[in-house]
């Protein structure tokens, strides 16, 4: 191969494997489609504001992100796949989740995470679903479903020096409750009342009247109430109620609680950090209350330790599920507190953080709900893909009835540009997750004018070239490094909004600035690896180089007398005066 | 088609030229006009902000339309037991579709009963109705970011347009168009009384950057033929200017189209098939702005440049010493008039028509170069009438003295402006 013949069709196998690699690459994700996004294919988003509760200031970004992990557990709680919860901004948390219609959602999302503190009536052991080694091995069941011992802190400073652990606290405890429990619910089994009565009203009175934190001690469920708990399963969802009773089971749903009004409510815990007490070798995770949860906690802790096992106990539940459940030996004054157990670092700090969540002071509006039925979904999709249909068309007939054979180039550009940004599309999809939404699809429909634009630019200037006296193959090079700024200024602009765009714009909007710097992009790569690349091949031929009447570069076409090869311009030269005086 | 591409090669030449600049005043005229009622609809009107900015729910429904869907939706709306509804807009989206929108609703509470009270009007799950429901104080903060993009995206415009530019001249008069494209875009939807919608602020965004594409494609060409313009003897700024305009005229008619074309493809699958929603809004926004964009650069953008450079003292140095040399030639040429007449009169049969789609009238031309005050000299009675016989004596005449100067290029406007 030649020297200037060698430089274009390198530059074109290049691309080709670019292709090629591309292709590969969807073909070992295994993907072929794009994600598409919720209003394509149906499904809700949620966006929801937080406030920061004690008045004025900013929310702090790590109360954000445990609120963020917060909901999703509550999504997946639901049971839904695919569902998305991300933050954007500073203050905002936006859920997503596919084909569910539920209202249930919107409620479970945006109410706020409540943790309170309740003592424990009941405990009972249960089969987990699907892992019965958890329950054999106390060690095993993890951090939240040990019973820990609370413990005072007599000294002011957080790493108390008091060893204040019982040395084999999940062993005995779970021993004891188990066997202790079980024949107290018995006595009533099946009354028939139980299916009519939702699970979580039948332990609220029968005049209804709730029982304040300071009584909370001395609440007693009634009979129907203890059956009820016995046909209680962790698969139940139980509205929480704050001064009545509830059912609840751990996380790992390995013990079920039947749990007294609330004690002390979560946002009167100041804070809660996980950390080695000095002397020690074990994890534990330090409470804090403030002032008002301090005296309550003191006398709860009096009275509790009192009692003999499961009722010495009392659970921290967050959202209805109990996160940590330890007994008490002895009354804690002064409001700290130190929850001990078989802790790692990693689970000692994911219950403080939730503990930390429970006292967040956050609160979430819903500020958005976009809910697409997957129709209406579907009917979205198929409209872009029409536009889409209908744009190219409009473009490619243009550009073949404008520039005639030069369509050819136009078509096949747009042609190689569609397919790398249809792969990078599926790619960042299953990559990255993006999805594509609808104003994805318009960002890259009015994309192909813009990629079509850069075409004209440089067919322009090529036919600019030829008026000026240059032949066709000498043309492609002067016009293209003439187009090339220009091109890469079009494309700058274009980049530069689409990134401004970006940044700036709110929810699904965003999709729409997303392609079209995708698109400006692969405009740069094509216009460069191919466009060009092809004119210089295609100058060559016999069609376009010798100007045949349908390339769109010939003589009459461009105004010119003859194409000029080897004449001088005399003919251009010749025309102008002769031309102008026809002007009426 | 191949009657535009041989325009263009005469318009690159400048052998065949629209005097965009000395035209000014007219369309400054209309585009006054266009503002001023842009301006006067957004004061009178106001803008149609959608529920993402103000707040409110949005509920979507298939259904058979029929004349009484709407009303017989309010009664389902007034018996859903949600208060305060009676504000509630129904309306319907092509002959398949209900929507109602609504003040905003409680998410937990309200929501599902309008939600279950249009289902069961129209005979549909409600998990089938689709709807939107944006937060009062939400849509405010919507407003504010918008308003924030909107003054960042201004603000780096006109940055780049410093940066690319490096001339306040040309800056200001992009930054002008911009302004232009911007008020004529938001006049329409003042005037037409189409919603506002986040998906509207995007197309709008885009179209500042679409307007100052086209701009900036005119001013480059206008700086390449102003290069050299100081130690010019042939053109004054504006006739460079004006040529630059008339050599990309046809690259703008063509990315403009081009750039068009999907953007309707856009609009009729929004407006058309889907009635509703971002696509519409979108492309709605762009097309006003596109066409806006291509036109502001041309019309607007580009003579107001010559305008301010003209202004300065060496533009005007140079006006003076090519008027003057202009009057010599002219005076020249006179003798040489009878000589050449003849002879050029007969290829005007040959190309009838050509010109004329973009060059109105030539009577035209001549009292708008006189006013910019480049040709004043040659003007004539005589000239300014359409006789075949007088306008050939004059061409005959200019192409005489055109030989003498050999850019091909630069001769026809000199023929036209002496």
């Amino acid at each position: 191969m030649a020297t200037t013949t060698g430089h274009p069709g390198r530059i074109l196998i290049a691309l080709a494997v670019l292709v090629a690699g591309l292709i590969t690459l969807l073909a070992v994700s295994g993907t072929w489609t794009p994600k598409l996004g919720l209003d394509l294919r149906g499904g809700t988003t949620i966006t929801l504001t937080a406030k920061n509760t004690t008045g004025s200031g900013t929310v702090d970004p790590n109360s954000l992100q445990l609120a963020k992990s917060i909901i999703q557990s509550r999504v997946d709680s639901l049971g839904v796949g695919e569902s998305e919860v991300t933050t954007s901004g500073d203050n905002q948390i936006t859920v997503t989740v596919p084909n569910v219609q539920q209202d249930e959602l919107v409620r479970l999302v945006g109410q706020t995470a409540v943790l309170r503190f309740r003592a424990v009536y009941t405990a009972e052991q249960i089969q987990p679903p699907a892992q019965p080694s958890a329950s054999a091995e106390p060690s095993a069941s993890g951090q939240s479903s040990q019973e820990a011992t609370a413990a005072p802190s007599s000294e002011p400073t957080a790493g108390t020096s008091e060893e204040a652990k019982p040395p084999e606290p999940s062993a005995t405890n779970s021993g004891n409750s188990k066997p202790n429990n079980k024949p107290n619910n018995k006595p009533m089994p099946a009354l028939p009342t139980a299916p009519p009565v939702p699970l979580d009203k039948a332990c609220v009175p029968a005049d209804g009247k709730g029982t304040p934190p300071d009584q909370a001690l001395d609440w007693q469920p009634s009979e129907g109430c203890q059956s009820a708990f016995a046909e209680f399963t962790c698969e139940t969802k139980v509205t929480e109620v704050p001064d009545q009773g509830l059912f609840a089971c751990n996380q790992e749903k390995t013990e079920k609680y039947l749990l007294g009004p609330t004690l002390i409510e979560g946002d009167q815990l100041a804070s809660a950090v996980a950390g080695i007490p000095q002397n020690n070798v074990n994890w534990v995770v330090n409470l804090e209350f403030n002032s008002q949860g301090a005296a309550a906690f003191e006398t709860a802790t009096r009275e509790l330790s009192q009692k003999s096992d499961p009722q010495n106990r009392f659970a921290i539940v967050l959202d209805g599920v109990s996160i940590s459940a330890p007994s008490v030996n002895e009354p804690i004054p002064g409001g700290r507190a130190e929850i001990s157990g078989n802790f790692t670092q990693k689970s000692a700090t994911e219950l403080a953080n939730v503990l930390k969540y429970g006292a967040l002071p956050l609160a979430f509006d819903v500020s958005e709900v976009n809910n697409v039925s997957a129709t209406l979904g579907g009917e979205q999709l198929r409209a872009g893909i029409i536009a889409g249909i209908i744009g190219l068309a409009l473009v490619v007939g243009y550009c073949f009835l404008y520039y005639r054979g030069l369509g050819i180039v136009v078509v096949a550009s747009l042609g190689i540009g569609g397919v790398i940004t249809y792969a990078c599309m599926v790619l960042l999809g299953s990559s990255v997750g993006f999805a594509l939404n609808l104003p994805g699809i318009a960002g890259a429909i009015v994309a192909i004018g813009i990629t079509a634009d850069s075409f004209v630019i440089f067919f322009e200037r090529i036919r600019d070239e030829v008026r000026e006296g240059r032949s066709l193959r000498t043309a492609v090079e002067t016009g293209w490094r003439r187009a090339r700024q220009t091109i890469l200024i079009a494309d700058t602009v274009s980049m530069l909004s689409a990134l401004v765009l970006f940044v700036l714009a709110i929810g699904a909007v965003k999709g729409f600035a997303f392609t079209l710097g995708l698109t400006t992009l692969i405009d740069v790569l094509v216009v460069f690896l191919f466009t060009k690349p092809l004119m210089t091949l295609l100058a060559r031929t016999k069609f376009f180089g010798g100007g045949h009447k349908l390339s769109g570069l010939d003589p009459g076409h461009l105004g010119v007398q003859a194409l000029p090869g080897t004449r001088s311009r005399r003919p251009t030269v010749g025309r102008p005066a002769a031309v102008s005086e026809e002007g009426a | 088609m191949s009657k535009l591409s041989a325009i263009g090669h005469r318009l690159y030449t400048g052998e065949v030229s629209y005097d965009f600049i000395g035209h000014r005043r007219r369309w400054y005229l209309v585009s006054a006009i266009l503002i001023a009622v842009s301006l006067l609809s957004l004061a009178v009107r106001g803008l149609d902000f959608g529920i993402e900015f103000k707040g409110g729910a949005d509920f979507k429904a298939a259904t058979m339309v029929t004349a009484q869907t709407v009303d017989s939706m309010k009664d389902a709306l007034r018996n859903s037991g949600v208060p305060n509804l009676d504000d509630a807009t129904v309306n319907t989206i092509g002959n398949n579709q209900v929507r109602v929108q609504t003040r905003t609703l409680d998410p937990t509470e309200e929501v599902p009963k309008v939600r279950t009270a249009i289902a069961s009007e129209v005979g549909i799950p409600p998990d089938q109705v689709a709807y939107n429901l944006i937060g009062a104080s939400w849509g405010g903060q919507i407003t504010e970011r918008a308003l924030i993009a909107l003054g960042v995206f201004l603000a780096l415009v006109a940055l780049v347009i410093g940066i690319y530019f490096r001339d306040a001249k040309m800056s200001a008069a992009a930054l002008i168009a911009l302004a232009h494209d911007l008020i004529l875009t938001v006049g329409i939807y003042a005037l037409v009384g189409f919603t506002v919608t986040p998906a509207t602020l995007i197309g709008v965004l885009t179209i500042l950057g679409y307007s100052l594409y086209d701009t900036v494609v005119v001013f480059d060409k206008v700086r390449e033929n102003v290069r050299d313009i100081r130690s010019s003897t042939t053109r004054t700024y504006s006739e460079a200017a004006n040529l630059a305009v008339n050599q990309v005229l046809v690259r703008s008619i063509n990315t403009t189209i081009i750039g068009v074309l999907p953007v309707v493809a856009l609009l009729f699958a929004g407006a058309v098939i889907l009635g509703e929603g971002p696509l519409k809004d979108l492309a709605l926004a762009l097309f006003v702005g596109m066409v806006s964009g291509a036109y502001s650069s041309i019309f607007i953008a580009t003579p107001l440049l010559a305008q301010m450079k003209e202004r300065e003292p060496d533009m005007k140095k140079l006006a003076a010493r090519i008027r003057a040399r202009r009057a010599k030639e002219a005076q020249k040429e006179r003798v040489a008039v009878t000589t050449a007449s003849s002879p050029t009169s007969a290829p005007e049969v040959t190309r009838p028509g050509v010109a004329e789609e973009l060059e109105p009238s030539n009577a035209e031309l001549e009292q708008a170069s006189s006013a910019t005050g480049n040709g004043a000299k040659r003007v004539t009675p005589v000239e300014v009438t359409v006789k075949p016989d007088a306008r050939s004596h004059r061409e005959g005449a200019h192409r005489d003295g055109a030989a003498k100067r050999p850019q091909p290029q630069n001769k026809p406007r000199s023929q036209r402006k002496k």
